[in-house]
């Protein structure tokens, strides 16, 4: 028993960690600009946790995360946009003789509806897609290739929703301009600071889910569910469901990133929700290491930072190093920095292995494509 | 439980036009110990298939008065259907506890999925005296060697409370020894439960078998005890014993 | 009458189209299970290759049918590159080729844009193919005629090379049964290297083909490749006469949908007819059957 509480609270020292540099050091040292930028960092980490979770323990490969930060996003945007505009009136990009809005514009003027939209609608289109695919065994990567679909699907429907005579999402320009965040005056750098600590607190909060979720026996049976499907159907489960728990988490955790990147970042268009930047989301969870906790946090941020670095001087570079990262860690570090470790203690193993063996010979079909053949009969 | 048995009419079983398994029937009672074996293409995985719900088939599949056709997998797992495959599928990421307890949980409630394991189930215990892993707790399964990862795929079917339990050559690539501990593994086993077993492996028919069941091309050609069985003509033709009978594609 | 034809011809070049994209990849995903998303910067490399050779020639028309080979030797050598330097380490992890080959493509985007700009590079229409021609006493463009003809004679040619020859039986060999093919002395690793240089080929010809609909730019391969993998999808894995009937289906239909609501509109549509197609036939409309499980 003394082992598993001196185990329980070491698992605890991160969290520990994690606050005092985003409570404490943080704001201590970096200046307000800094502070926003690392802000909308961890709106990225948010999103990032919930693949973790759907890709990483699920074997889920969802390019379609955006469509879920995207979700949270326009329904945060459009609920500062209405309360710009104030009781009764449309937001200012919407043609001055608008007097009258849809009811599904119009309930984002409630702020806890658009509080419950926020994590109710990501998870709705999860649960849908999710069961619509994983009920069919549709997986692998047919889900892969549909979930990048949706995205650019759903990109489209804002711009058509946009460049209709209502102008309801302002098509390609997206929505900016906010004033006010639920009452707080954005301009004023102490809210923006408190933005920053809700991001935080909401970070540290989503990976606590995550971990929760992942030592439960579900995270295990999660994860036997990504070793072998069908074997786990054969004990009485229907993984459909297993991975489907996961898959609205990730949704629901990305719409909360996106929600919170609007007021931190100010803007929201198309552009942050396509197939592009829903594909880009995954990079910083590879790099940390997708199959752990706080790999994808640190990769996520990691990625971000360097991207607003490097992208505003040098912004094909910056596509260079994106496409060069990918190549290289999913081919050659698959578990992400934090198998570093691992793979350089057997990095001398290995080129002794290799001296005398020929390389890895290829088996065409195998892995979740071949259980997808199989099951898909 | 009186109803505890398998029983199967005229099961037939199509790919494309070709029939794979024609109206077989069969009956399998509780405690014992069944053999299917033939030549290959007899249709003896397809069986296993059929019941276990991964093909479709036609005919009336019943095991302890729950008719099976048309349920889903993981329905007829529920039911206390078990099976294994040729090639054993663990968790290989996983350890050793967490397979079997993934195995023990199909009724657990979402509540208790959502919590951590606080201590070893019971059952998880005793199948791991039983499958004589108890050493092996922690041990990630993919490291397990070929005849450990076929007991723990037993030991699943254990904590799964599996009452008909399916195996498709579960001594494939084991050792002598092996096969022996094996065997008597599943006689044990089979005393309270019903046991069907595909097996190429003759000596290890012969052994253990309480009862066999000859399929040919789809049919039943022989049903009976070890003795029986290997003195029936048709099957000496087609299968058994006589090498000089036996056609193409027969094994061993 | 006449509205009901001109959509069925503009659903056939619709799918002409689609089906050029994607006929490398009914190779390529189908058959060796490699989610190879650079697929469309090679089919943006076969545009910029007619536009080079095309610049090369006096003659508009002679330029633009000598590009066609080039273009597929061009997209096929870009494949084995790719094959041999990355994919061929990859062929137990499917889905992480999907990521990797992304990365290849957000690098060839840039290189083309590095090289050629960011404007669109037009590749002239040779004068037998410019104008309307008449069929069944109807007007169409001859350059939609010609990408639908390009697309029935490539796929004709794959089928025949898949059933005719001996690279074919070698491809179709080591696809159904890697083990055995190697046993019956099949060299494997030659025969993923030739499966993946002519899919890729295909792309460049594909290519080509949308330099007469379209200026070619670095992003035209986004443009295709995400419905490209749809016609797969839909068509079934392991099945090129699949993706030929996905391809059609999928055009026409998207004709139909424009005549109706705009564009952006119809393609939301269609993903969604997709979704609930599979919810019919998960495994597409054609799909080789396998015993293997786990």
């Amino acid at each position: 028993m003394k082992f598993l509480t001196s185990s329980r609270f070491s698992a605890f020292v991160p969290f520990l960690l994690a606050a005092v540099v985003l409570f404490v050091l943080a704001p201590g040292i970096l200046s307000d600009f800094r502070l926003n930028l690392l802000a909308r960092y961890l709106c990225f980490a948010i999103v990032a946790v919930g693949i973790g979770l759907a890709w990483g323990s699920g074997g889920m490969l969802t390019l379609g995360q955006g469509v879920f930060f995207g979700l949270g996003a326009y329904a945060m945007g459009l609920h500062m946009k209405l309360d710009d505009a104030g009781p009764g009136r449309a937001p200012d990009y919407m043609p001055p003789t608008t007097d009258w809005l849809p009811g599904w514009i119009e309930m984002f003027r409630s702020g806890p509806i658009t509080i419950a939209a926020i994590v109710l609608l990501p998870a709705a289109v999860a649960l849908v897609l999710g069961l619509a695919t994983f009920k069919r065994k549709v997986r692998g990567a047919y889900f892969a290739i549909l979930s990048q679909a949706l995205a650019a699907a759903f990109a489209l429907l804002i711009i058509v929703l946009g460049s209709q005579s209502g102008n309801y999402t302002n098509g390609t320009n997206g929505l900016s301009n906010f004033r006010s965040f639920f009452g707080y005056d954005l301009n004023d750098p102490v809210n923006q600071r408190m933005l920053f600590y809700l991001a935080a607190g909401f970070l540290l909060v989503m990976v606590f889910i995550a971990r929760q979720l992942r030592n439960s026996r579900y995270g295990e049976l999660l994860r036997a569910c990504q070793s072998s499907e069908e074997r786990v159907r054969f004990l009485g489960y229907d993984p459909a469901n297993v991975k489907v728990v996961a898959y609205v988490i990730a949704a629901a955790m990305a719409g909360i990133g996106g929600a919170l990147f609007v007021p931190i970042v100010g803007i929201i268009t198309p552009m942050d929700v396509g197939v592009a930047p829903s594909i880009a989301m995954l990079i910083g969870v590879a790099i940390g290491g997708r199959g752990t906790l706080w790999g994808p946090v640190i990769g996520a941020v990691g990625v971000a930072w360097a991207q607003s670095t490097l992208s505003e001087q040098f912004p094909a570079f910056w596509t260079y190093v994106q496409g060069a990262l990918f190549i290289v860690v999913i081919a050659f570090l698959p578990g992400g920095l934090a198998s570093l470790g691992s793979v350089i203690r057997n990095a001398r193993g290995w080129w002794d292995d290799k001296r005398g063996r020929p390389a890895e010979p290829p088996v065409a079909v195998t892995d979740d494509l071949k259980t997808d053949v199989g099951s898909r009969v | 439980m009186a109803t505890d048995y398998l029983e199967i009419t005229d099961l037939t079983v199509s790919f494309d036009g070709f029939i794979a398994v024609d109206t077989v029937n069969l009956t399998v009672l509780k405690s014992d110990l069944r053999f299917l074996i033939g030549p290959n293409g007899a249709g003896k995985t397809t069986i296993i298939d059929a019941i276990s719900g991964l093909v479709p088939s036609t005919g009336s599949i019943e095991f302890a008065g729950n008719h099976l056709q048309g349920k889903k997998v993981h329905k007829i797992a529920r039911l206390g259907v078990g099976r294994t495959f040729q090639t054993s599928t663990v968790f290989e990421d996983l350890t050793v506890l967490q397979n079997l307890d993934i195995a023990a949980g199909a009724h657990r409630t979402p509540l208790t999925l959502l919590r951590r394991r606080s201590a070893v189930p019971e059952e998880v215990t005793a199948a791991l005296e039983t499958i004589g892993l108890t050493g092996q707790i922690d041990t990630l399964a993919g490291v397990l060697s070929h005849g450990q990862k076929q007991w723990l795929e037993i030991g699943m079917l254990l904590v799964q409370n599996a009452q008909l339990l399916l195996l498709d050559e579960p001594v494939a690539g084991m050792s002598h020894d092996e096969r022996n501990a094996t065997g008597e593994l599943l006689q044990r086993i089979s005393t309270e439960r019903t046991v069907v077993i595909v097996e190429h492996d003759m000596d290890f028919m012969r052994s253990f078998a309480k009862s066999v069941t000859v399929l040919a091309a789809g049919k039943v050609l022989s049903e009976g005890s070890v003795a029986e069985v290997q003195a029936d003509p048709r099957v000496q033709a087609v299968y058994l014993g006589t090498a000089a009978a036996a056609p193409t594609g027969a094994e061993i | 009458m006449d509205v009901v034809v001109s959509q069925i011809f503009t659903g056939l070049s619709i799918g002409s189209i689609l089906l050029l994209a994607a006929i490398g990849l009914a190779l390529t995903f189908g058959q060796m299970g490699v989610i190879n998303m650079a697929h469309g910067e090679f089919i943006m490399a076969g545009g910029y290759t007619a536009f080079v050779v095309q610049g090369l020639f006096e003659n508009a028309g002679v330029g633009l049918l000598l590009s066609i080979p080039v273009a597929f030797l061009v997209g096929g050598l870009l494949g084995v590159i790719l094959e041999m330097t990355l994919l061929r380490r990859m062929y137990h992890r499917p889905l992480d080729t999907l990521l990797v080959t992304y990365g290849v493509s957000l690098i060839l985007q840039q290189l083309a844009k590095t090289i050629f700009g960011t404007q669109g590079k037009s590749v002239e229409t040779p004068t037998w193919l410019q104008g309307p021609i008449e069929l069944f006493g109807f007007d169409f463009p001859k350059t939609r005629v010609f990408v639908l003809v390009l697309a029935v004679v490539t796929v004709v040619g794959l089928s025949m090379l898949l059933k005719a020859t001996s690279l074919g039986r070698r491809i179709r060999a080591t696809v159904q049964n890697r083990q055995l093919a190697e046993c019956s002395g099949i060299s494997t690793r030659s025969t993923d290297r030739l499966t993946f240089f002519v899919g890729s080929g295909l792309a460049g010809i594909a290519g080509v083909a949308l330099t007469q609909l379209a200026p070619v730019n670095a992003s035209v391969g986004q443009a295709y490749i995400i419905n490209a993998f749809l016609v797969v999808v839909v068509g079934g894995i392991g099945q090129i006469k699949g993706a030929v009937i996905a391809a059609f289906v999928l055009g026409i239909g998207q004709a139909a949908l424009e005549k109706i609501y705009d564009a952006s509109l119809a393609r939301i549509l269609i993903f969604v007819a997709i979704v609930l197609f599979l919810q019919l036939r998960p495994q597409g409309i054609f799909n080789v059957r396998t015993r293997s499980l786990a």
